[in-house]
C-alpha cells in the first residue's frame, strides 16, 4: 500500500535548480512513486498539495521533503536517497585547511581582480548582492525574478551615479563581447549591438540575425521594466552609451515593449546624439514583430534577406482553438498580438488586457496562451527553460482537450537553457499528436549553441511538430492550420 | 566598455555559473544562503541607503587611523571623577537585582576596598537598597574592564591617547590569574593585592610612563600579533615587550628597590598583564567610528554576565542586548559547565577591533586551551573576513601570508551570512567569590544583530531624502 511521508527541515537551503536535480534523482529510487524536495514557497506548497501531500507548518526558509513510496518499508531507502542527493549537490568536500568559498558577493570581489557579477538569488535578496557589485565598482547582471521595482530603481540610480551598468532584472539574457550571462545564444562576432528590455525578444532577434550571417557581438538585457515610467530607462541609456563607444558596433537595435511616452522621448534623444545608428524595435499592437525588426536591421546594414528556416510539416487541425504554451514572455506576447488580430481575444496569464486573465489553473475553454516564465510561476522554482516539468504537464492537459486545434510552443536554446530540451519535449509532442492537435514550435537557437539548432529542430520535427526559427512565422502557420479547421 | 569579462562572480544558482564556466570564463562562486529570518527587508533598506558606503569607508578609515599611546597612569577617582560609592562595570547597563554572581562578587569586593563597607558580605544589603551607591557601564565613561570590569575610585587606570585627536580611553590594571576581583573573588588576599596595586604598582607605573614618554601600544600590538599573541587570551609577548619598555625607568624611578623588584616580578609573572592595554587601545580605535550616521559598523561588543550587548556606529549610544551565552571550552580542575557563569566582560572589544578570537590563527599555542584545533583557528580567522568591512594593514598574520586582521564588523554581513563574531574568553564561576573556572570560545546571542539592523533601517527610513 502506498505510503506518504512529509518532513520539514528548517534552516536547510539549496537553490531551485539543485533541488530539481535532487527531486529527479529521488524519483528514480526503487519503490518511489513520487517525490518532491523543495523550498517551502507558496508555489511549491501548492504543488505539493496537488501531488496529494499533507502540508506541515513551515516557512519559506524551510526545506520540505515529500516522498510517496509503494510500501512503508521502502521509506528508509528513499530518505537515504534524498540525503545522498542533497549531499551530492554540495560542491566538494572541504579539508580543514582549505579556504572556504566566499559567502557574500562583497567577499568574493575581494578575491578576484576584475569581472562582472551574475546575481540569481531569490528576488528579495537580489539588491543586497547586486549592491556589493556596484560598491566594488563592477557591472552586474541581475537574473533573479521577483525583484521589487523600488529595489531595481535604487540599484539603477546608484549605477548611473558611478557609470556602471545594471543588467536585468527579469530579463535573463546578456552577451558581453561573446560571453553569455544567463540565458544567451552563441553568436558569431559581428556588427550589431542589442539593448533589450525583453530577454527572449533579444534572443529571437540575435538568432534570426545569426541565421542571416550577421553576428551580434554584444547584447545587453536591461530588464523588462527598464523603460517604465518608474525606472525611466536608466539602464537603456547606459547601455546605449556603452555600445556607442565600441567601434565594432555598426548598428544598435533596442528591443522593448512600447515605453511610456516621456521615457520614449528620453531614449530617442539619447539615440539621436549617438554616432552609431539606432533602430528602435518597439513591440506592440499594430507594430512590426521581431522577425520584421530583424529584417529591418538587415536592410539597414545592406544585407540580403534570407528565407527563415522551417523543419517538418504540421498535420491538420481538428479542434478549433489555439493553445500556446511558452517559456519566453516576449515570444508569448508576440504570438498573442499576431493571433488576436486573426482570432479575437486570447486568454493568458500575461493577458493583453486584464479582462483576459486566466485563473490560477491556467485553463479556459477559449484560445489561450500561457507564459510559464512569468514571475508568478517561477517563485521558488527554476525557470521553465531549465525545468520543463510544469509546461510538459500542461501540454498533456491541453492536447487531450478535443477542442485544441493547434498547440503553439517555443523552445529556447543557448547557454543556461536545458542541455537537450527535445529529449523530453519530443516524446510529449508524439503523445500530443496521437490525441489530435497539430503542433507548431518556434525554436530560438543557433547552430553554435551547445544544443545545436538543427539537431533540436529536427528531433522535434521527427516527433510530428512543424518547427520554425521565426516565432512570428510559427504563429502565422498555426493560424493558417487553424483556419483550415474553421 | 563592452569587452568580455575576465572573470565572473556568480551568486545564486550553480546552473548559471556552470553555463559561464562552460564558455571558458573563470567563475568565482558565492556560497549564498538565505539571511537570518526576518532581515530581508531591513537588509535591502540599509544596502540602498545612500549614506552607507561613504559612512562605512569613513568609519573604517577612522578606526585604522588611530594610534594608541600610553600616556599616563592615575587613580580612577581622579581620571573619571568617581566617588567612593560609584562603581563601573563591564557590559551594557544592569541593576544589582539582575547582576550575576561574578559581577556581584566584584562589586562587593570593590565596596570593601573603598571602605564603603567593612566586610564584602555587608555590601549585599547596601547594593540591594541602592542608597549611596551607583552602577554604570565602563563603556559610558570611555573605559573598558575585563570580566566583571568593576572599577572604583581608588583603582589606578591606564590613560591611552590618540595624539592626532587627543581622544582618550581608560582601563584598570590587570590583577593576574586565580582568585581575582574581575572573576568575582573578594577574599582578603584579593583585596590585599588590590591595595598593593594602588599603593605601589600604580605610582611606579605612572612614574615610569612619565619618564619613558608615551608608549606605543598600537606598535606593541602589531609586533605581538606576529609573536603568537592574539591579545585576548594570550598576551605573553605583549607583556614582556611592555616590561622591556618600562623596566629601565622603573628601576631608575627612585622607588625602593625591593618594591621595584616586586612590581617587575608581578608584571613578568602575569601573562595577561598587557590585556588591560590591548583593550583600551581597541576601544580608542572603535570610539573613532562612533556616531557616523548610516554606518553599519559594530563599535562595541560587551557582556555584563547576564546580557550581551552591541552598539553600532550608526545608532548612537543605543545598546542591543540578548542573553549572554556560556562559553564552550575547557575547565580548570574539577569545574564543569554547571559551574560557569554566562559570558562576561568588556574584553570582546578586542574581537570588535579584529584581534582576539578574530586573530586566532596567529596564536596556535593556545588553541587547545580554548578547546579548538589549529585548522579551526585558521578557518575561524578566515571566516571573520566574511563579516568585516576591511582589513588592518598594520596588524598582519604571518601564517596567513601576512593578511591583515579582519576589521570593522558589519551588522549587515552578520545578518546576511549568519556568521557570528568569534570570541575567546575566560569563564568565571557563577557563584560570587569563586573566581576563574575555565576558558573557551563563545559567540554573541544571534538576535542582537537583527535587532541592531532593524533600528538602523528604522533610522534610514525616517531620514528625509
Amino acid at each position: 500500500m502506498s505510503h506518504a511521508h512529509v518532513e520539514v527541515r528548517p534552516g536547510a537551503y539549496a537553490d531551485s535548480v539543485a533541488l530539481l536535480q535532487v527531486s529527479r534523482s529521488v524519483q528514480q529510487a526503487p519503490g518511489v512513486e513520487s517525490a518532491q524536495v523543495a523550498m517551502a514557497t507558496p508555489l511549491n506548497l501548492d504543488l505539493l498539495s496537488q501531488m496529494g501531500f499533507a502540508l506541515p507548518e513551515c516557512t519559506a526558509n524551510d526545506l520540505v521533503v515529500a516522498v510517496r513510496v509503494d510500501s512503508a518499508d521502502r521509506l528508509a531507502a528513499a530518505l537515504a536517497a534524498v540525503d545522498e542527493a542533497l549531499v551530492a549537490t554540495g560542491r566538494r568536500t572541504t579539508q580543514p585547511t582549505d579556504v572556504a568559498p566566499p559567502r557574500t558577493t562583497a567577499a568574493a570581489l575581494r578575491r578576484v581582480a576584475g569581472g562582472t557579477v551574475l546575481v540569481s538569488v531569490p528576488g528579495p535578496s537580489a539588491l543586497v548582492e547586486a549592491m556589493d557589485a556596484l560598491d566594488a565598482g563592477h557591472d552586474v547582471m541581475v537574473f533573479s525574478d521577483n525583484v521589487p521595482v523600488e529595489h531595481e530603481l535604487a540599484l539603477k540610480t546608484v549605477a548611473a551615479e558611478r557609470d556602471l551598468l545594471v543588467m536585468g532584472p527579469d530579463c535573463g539574457t546578456a552577451v558581453v563581447d561573446g560571453v553569455g550571462l544567463g540565458f544567451a545564444n552563441v553568436c558569431s562576432p559581428g556588427p550589431v549591438g542589442i539593448v533589450a528590455a525583453s530577454g527572449t525578444g533579444c534572443q529571437q532577434l540575435a538568432c534570426l540575425l545569426e541565421h542571416a550571417g550577421v553576428g551580434v557581438g554584444t547584447a545587453l538585457g536591461v530588464g523588462g521594466r527598464d523603460l517604465s515610467t518608474d525606472i525611466g530607462g536608466r539602464s537603456t541609456l547606459a547601455a546605449l552609451r556603452r555600445l556607442d563607444a565600441d567601434p565594432r558596433v555598426e548598428l544598435v537595435v533596442v528591443v522593448s515593449k512600447p515605453p511610456a511616452d516621456e521615457v520614449a522621448e528620453v531614449v530617442r534623444d539619447c539615440a539621436d546624439r549617438l554616432a552609431t545608428p539606432v533602430e528602435l524595435a518597439l513591440l506592440g499592437q499594430g507594430r512590426p514583430d521581431l522577425t520584421a525588426a530583424a529584417e529591418q536591421a538587415l536592410r539597414a546594414l545592406g544585407r540580403d534577406l534570407p528565407g527563415w528556416p522551417v523543419w517538418g510539416r504540421a498535420g491538420e487541425a481538428h479542434g478549433d482553438l489555439l493553445r500556446g504554451l511558452f517559456v519566453g514572455g516576449t515570444l508569448c506576447d508576440e504570438a498573442m498580438l499576431i493571433a488576436t488580430a486573426a482570432l479575437g481575444p486570447v486568454r493568458s496569464n500575461i493577458p493583453l488586457s486584464p479582462d483576459l486573465a486566466l485563473d490560477t489553473d491556467l485553463l479556459a475553454d477559449t484560445h489561450l496562451m500561457v507564459d510559464f516564465g512569468d514571475d508568478a510561476l517561477t517563485s521558488g522554482r527554476a525557470h521553465p527553460m531549465i525545468d520543463p516539468t510544469l509546461r510538459l504537464e500542461h501540454l498533456d492537459r491541453v492536447a487531450s482537450d478535443p477542442r485544441t486545434g493547434v498547440v503553439l510552443m517555443d523552445v529556447v536554446l543557448g547557454h543556461g537553457a536545458e542541455s537537450d530540451p527535445a529529449s523530453r519535449l519530443a516524446p510529449a509532442i508524439e503523445r500530443a499528436r496521437r490525441s489530435g492537435p497539430a503542433v507548431v514550435v518556434s525554436c530560438v537557437g543557433t547552430e553554435l549553441d551547445p544544443q545545436g539548432l538543427d539537431r533540436q529542430a529536427q528531433a522535434l520535427a521527427d516527433a510530428g511538430a512543424e518547427v520554425h526559427l521565426s516565432n512570428a512565422g510559427a504563429t502565422r502557420r498555426a493560424l493558417e492550420i487553424l483556419g483550415g479547421a474553421r | 566598455m563592452t569587452s568580455a569579462p575576465a572573470s565572473v562572480v556568480a551568486v545564486g544558482t550553480d546552473h548559471l555559473a556552470d553555463a559561464v564556466e562552460a564558455q571558458a570564463v573563470p567563475v568565482v562562486r558565492v556560497d549564498w544562503r538565505p539571511p537570518m529570518p526576518g532581515t530581508e527587508g531591513d537588509l535591502a533598506c540599509v544596502a540602498a541607503d545612500p549614506l552607507r558606503k561613504d559612512a562605512n569607508e569613513r568609519a573604517l578609515a577612522a578606526v585604522l587611523d588611530v594610534q594608541a599611546m600610553l600616556v599616563d597612569v592615575a587613580p580612577a577617582g581622579e581620571l573619571l571623577g568617581l566617588a567612593p560609592g560609584d562603581f563601573l562595570h563591564a557590559g551594557p547597563p544592569i541593576a544589582w537585582a539582575d547582576a550575576s554572581g561574578p559581577l556581584r562578587g566584584a562589586l562587593m569586593g570593590a565596596a570593601a576596598l573603598e571602605g564603603v563597607v567593612d566586610d564584602p558580605e555587608a555590601a549585599v544589603v547596601l547594593f540591594e537598597s541602592g542608597s549611596g551607591v551607583s552602577l554604570d557601564p565602563c563603556h559610558h565613561h570611555r573605559a573598558v574592564g575585563p570580566m566583571a570590569g568593576v572599577v572604583s575610585a581608588s583603582m589606578w587606570m591606564y590613560v591611552l591617547e590618540d595624539p592626532a585627536t587627543g581622544r582618550r580611553t581608560f582601563c584598570s590594571l590587570n590583577e593576574g590569574l586565580g582568585k581575582v576581583l574581575r572573576y568575582g573573588a573578594y577574599a582578603p588576599e584579593v583585596l590585599e593585592r588590590l591595595r598593593w596595586m594602588s599603593a605601589v604598582l600604580g605610582p611606579l607605573l605612572r612614574d615610569a610612563v612619565r619618564a619613558t614618554g608615551p608608549v606605543d601600544v598600537t606598535g606593541i600590538l602589531t609586533q605581538m600579533l606576529q609573536m603568537g599573541d592574539e591579545a585576548h587570551n594570550r598576551n605573553r609577548a605583549g607583556t614582556l615587550m611592555l616590561l622591556r619598555d618600562l623596566a629601565p625607568a622603573m628601576v631608575a624611578s627612585g622607588h625602593e628597590p625591593a618594591k621595584v623588584a616586586d612590581a617587575l616580578r608581578f608584571i613578568g609573572g602575569n601573562d595577561h598583564f598587557f590585556l588591560n592595554l590591548a583593550m583600551p587601545a581597541c576601544k580608542l580605535m572603535l570610539d573613532a567610528a562612533r556616531d557616523i550616521e548610516g554606518s553599519t559598523m559594530v563599535v562595541a561588543m560587551s557582556r555584563n554576565g547576564t546580557d550581551f550587548g552591541i552598539q553600532l556606529a550608526g545608532t548612537g549610544d543605543q545598546w542591543f542586548t540578548g542573553p549572554a551565552q556560556v562559553a564552550d571550552g575547557l575547565y580548570l580542575g574539577d569545574y564543569g559547565p554547571d559551574d560557569a557563569n554566562p559570558d562576561i566582560g568588556d574584553s570582546a572589544i578586542t574581537e570588535t577591533a579584529g584581534i582576539g578570537g578574530f586573530a586566532m590563527a596567529t596564536a596556535p599555542a593556545i588553541v587547545r586551551f580554548v578547546g579548538g584545533s589549529v585548522p579551526d583557528a585558521l578557518a575561524t580567522t578566515r571566516r571573520m573576513h566574511e563579516i568585516t568591512l576591511g582589513e588592518n594593514p598594520r596588524w598582519t598574520i604571518p601564517v596567513l601570508d601576512f593578511q591583515g586582521t579582519a576589521t570593522g564588523i558589519d551588522v549587515t554581513r552578520v545578518c546576511r551570512t549568519g556568521i557570528l563574531p568569534q570570541i575567546n574568553t575566560g569563564m568565571a564561576g557563577k557563584v560570587a567569590g569563586v573566581g576563574q573556572v575555565g576558558a573557551g570560545l563563545v559567540t554573541p546571542p544571534a538576535e542582537v544583530f537583527p535587532a541592531a539592523l532593524s533600528e538602523l533601517a528604522h533610522r534610514t527610513r525616517a531620514r528625509p531624502r
